[in-house]
């Protein structure tokens, strides 16, 4: 599904600025791996790289999907390849209501896939299921996108997306940050429900917490821009006992 | 630059030109001579000489006849204006009018009077230079029924998409479609005389409600106004009529769609729109010119009376050729609007500028009455190489008078978009409320945001609020959207209609989605 070979990333326009140093990874299909790290280690930058965002530049390796790199595509046809980003930050869009922007998002990808629409009735009806499931206040999805929502609205309102676009590859972004306990609850569930043969997850985090919801396949400890280590889901539980102290010193060693 | 507030003028306030400006202060940006046409603004010799050709010959020179257009020959004298007012059959108090304000603008071109306090640029008009009167061939006489016109005109018509014939009863439209200067076809009107609405040409007003036409023409926006009211009143050639008897809610949208089609030729439309006590009435305005290198003037005036307890809501799509992407051509838009709220009344203007190369505009009111309302709700894009300067003003003579502004400038490309309001609290008026809410995105870096508000409080007991607010369409925004999937012009057509919701959601529901495709394929090529 997703490959990611020996990827060097760097800030655009600023030298010296590399923050992904040589990462490794294969997610095979139906897999959920978790990446772990420290503040500054690059897990955000890595998910955002993985997207395509504008300001983080390439500079070795590649990204593979399904054998094919995807380095030279846009944002949007990530998206209609079946990637998915749930922002750590998602950007507030004044006028724009939730509604508009997940139906014209639907649409895009229909088109460029060349699918039939949905109609209006049915995304409705999709949209109001969704909503339920994902525990969103209907009052909230009449207002702006993002704007004025609190830190857990908006990423419920991420979780309402990824249910509603149905990805093949979902990346979430720190989705736990600014959770409480019953919000990081539904989202672990909503990302359960939508695990499926057919569907990866990687779940970038720097708190073991969510993993006590979301079993991972493999965990990813990543320092200094390197992944330093890789386990199975006990690895998690180690870093929650130790901290991410012996890996940091380990990235020094290596560097 | 030292723009000044005029002095106020008790009990004229009608007739104050729209900004006073020190003609000095700008001279350095009009007479650099790095643009070999800008022959800056009219010189009377030009004015003098071509009157000269002119002069001697009675207005039987005739009409050019062009494969499809009748034209006056081009220039502007006191023997056009004769031409226009005959051929338009007109009664002698209204010759006698248009011809007050013909000296009047002479006065005005003569001392150099074209306003210039505005913050756009171009190369001086040649009035000289200009088709005052073009009418299409065989329309002297305004078509009796939709059979009479021109097979042609109604498809081009049709491409415009305007819902002539029966799809106007259809779509619950009546359209008033006038093609260059002569009014093509108002539809409905028989089924509006039912309920006594009038809606009809100017031109038609003129032969069949002479009283109404004379009791308010130039009430509001006089022929002293200002230089380009001035030259309308003496020029205008067509442009609509409405009047809403007393008490009556007229229950369809009446609209007029604006076309300049010669080349060359100026466009000067004036529009009357009267609501008696009690009445309501929803009016649209549409326009388009066709691609011309050649840069075209359109300088157009509209009143609104709104009488005790009366609504008019104007909503405007100006969508005139805006110039080619190297600043060539493009319709220079010099539009008087104003209206006049009397007791308990309200004024609603709602506009959504796209197009021209120059767009000075300023649709004001007048609230005259206490409890009258004003609002104005604006939104203007600049792409290219297109200037617009635009706002409103409110003037509050009446107790309890509340007024509300909403601009919202979009500029992209080398567009430079300036906001101008005025908000003028007379002494008079206790309790006045006004919000003002500016707000200004700009696309890309070469684009210029301008606001220039101009508020003045003769009464203490006014509140005013005023915001203004300048942003850019992050690219946190852009990547937000491309990651759920949506092009770069989709995302960013996304996040500026969305920017003008607060507008867009005074218009009527089919406008405003026109208005929404409008600022996308205006916008066309200013983003990636």
């Amino acid at each position: 599904m997703l490959e990611i070979k020996n990827l060097h990333a760097s800030v655009l326009d600023i030298d010296d600025s590399e923050i992904l140093k040589g990462i490794d990874l294969k997610v095979g299909k139906g897999e959920v791996h978790a990446i772990m790290g420290p503040n500054g280690s690059g897990k955000s930058t890595l998910a955002n790289v993985l997207m395509g965002r504008f300001d983080y530049v390439v500079t070795e390796g590649d990204v593979l999907i399904d054998g094919n790199s995807i380095l030279k595509l846009r944002p949007d046809q990530r998206a209609h390849l079946g990637m998915f980003l749930a922002f750590q930050y998602p950007a507030e869009i004044p006028g724009v209501r939730p509604w508009q922007f997940l139906k014209a998002a639907l649409d895009s990808k229909a088109d460029a896939n060349g699918e039939d629409k949905m109609s209006v009735r049915n995304f409705s009806k999709l949209f109001d299921e969704k909503i339920e499931a994902v525990g969103i206040n209907p009052n909230l999805v009449k207002r702006s996108l993002n704007e004025g929502f609190s830190g857990g609205e908006k990423k419920r309102n991420e979780m309402l997306q990824l249910e509603v676009l149905q990805p093949s590859l979902a990346i979430l972004d720190e989705t736990d940050s600014g959770l409480d306990v019953d919000a990081l609850r539904i989202v672990a569930e909503g990302v359960n429900s939508m695990r499926s043969p057919e569907r990866s997850f990687v779940v970038v985090t720097h708190y073991q917490r969510l993993l006590n919801y979301i079993t991972p396949d493999v965990v990813h400890i990543l320092v200094k821009g390197k992944i330093v280590k890789t386990g199975g889901p006990e690895l998690a539980l180690e870093v929650e006992k130790d901290g991410y102290k012996q890996y940091m010193a380990e990235a020094e060693v290596n560097a | 630059m030292g723009f000044k507030l005029i002095p106020d003028r008790m009990g004229q306030v009608y007739v104050f030109a729209p900004f006073e400006f020190n003609i000095s202060d700008l001279a350095p940006y009009f007479f650099t001579t790095d643009h070999p046409s800008r022959s800056y603004l009219l010189t009377n010799q030009n004015t003098i000489s071509r009157e000269s050709d002119l002069s001697g010959r009675e207005y039987k020179w005739g009409f050019v006849t062009d494969v499809e257009t009748d034209l006056a020959p081009k220039g502007l004298s006191e023997d056009i204006v004769r031409l226009i007012s005959s051929k338009k059959g007109e009664p002698e108090w209204l010759l006698e009018w248009r011809l007050k304000a013909y000296r009047h603008w002479v006065k005005l071109a003569e001392a150099e009077a074209e306003p210039t306090w505005s913050m756009i640029d171009y190369p001086g008009i040649d009035y000289q230079d200009i088709y005052y009167y073009a009418a299409p061939k065989g329309m002297n006489e305004a078509p009796k029924s939709l059979d009479d016109v021109d097979p042609e005109m109604l498809e081009t018509f049709e491409k415009l998409g305007i819902p002539l014939q029966e799809r106007a009863a259809l779509a619950g439209v009546a359209v008033d479609a006038v093609f260059d200067s002569v009014s093509v076809a108002t539809t409905m009107e028989k089924q509006l005389g039912e309920l006594g609405i009038i809606f009809c040409s100017f031109g038609n007003a003129v032969k069949n409600h002479p009283d109404l036409v004379k009791k308010y023409l130039g009430t509001v926006v006089p022929y002293t106004d200002n230089f380009f009211a001035s030259l309308n009143a003496a020029v205008f050639t067509d442009g609509s009529f409405v009047y809403i008897p007393p008490g009556v809610r007229c229950p369809i949208e009446l609209m007029t769609y604006f076309r300049i089609n010669t080349e060359g030729s100026g466009q000067f439309e004036r529009t009357l729109i009267i609501a008696d006590e009690g009445a309501y009435v929803s009016y649209l305005e549409g326009c388009t010119a066709p691609f011309r290198k050649s840069s075209q003037l359109h300088a157009a005036t509209v009143e609104l009376i709104a009488l005790d307890d009366s609504e008019i809501k104007y909503s405007t799509i100006q969508n005139w050729f805006p110039g080619t992407k190297d600043g060539e051509g493009g319709v220079y838009n010099f539009v008087t609007k104003r209206g006049r709220a009397d007791k308990n009344a309200k004024i609603s203007w709602t506009q959504v500028e796209t197009g021209s190369a120059i767009t000075w505009k300023y649709p004001s009111v007048i609230l005259k009455g206490d409890n009258s309302v004003g609002e104005f709700f604006s939104v203007a894009l600049t792409n290219n190489h297109q200037q617009a300067d635009t706002g409103t003003k409110m003037i509050h003579i009446g107790k309890n008078t509340k007024s509300t502004i909403v601009s919202k400038g979009i500029s992209a490309g080398k567009g430079n978009n300036t906001y101008r309001g005025q908000v003028l609290i007379m002494p008079g008026a206790e309790n006045a409320v006004n919000h003002t809410q500016c707000d200004s995105l700009l696309i890309g870096d070469q684009c210029g945001a301008h606001t220039v508000p101009y508020i003045e409080v003769r009464n203490p007991t006014a509140r005013l609020e005023h915001e203004a607010s300048t942003s850019k369409v992050s690219d946190e925004q852009l990547f937000y959207l491309m990651a759920r999937g949506l092009s770069e012009e989709e995302a960013h057509h996304m996040i500026i209609t969305g920017w003008s919701r607060e507008v867009f959601k005074e218009l009527p529901f089919e406008f405003a989605l026109e208005a929404a495709q409008l600022l996308k394929v205006s916008l066309e090529g200013a983003v990636g």
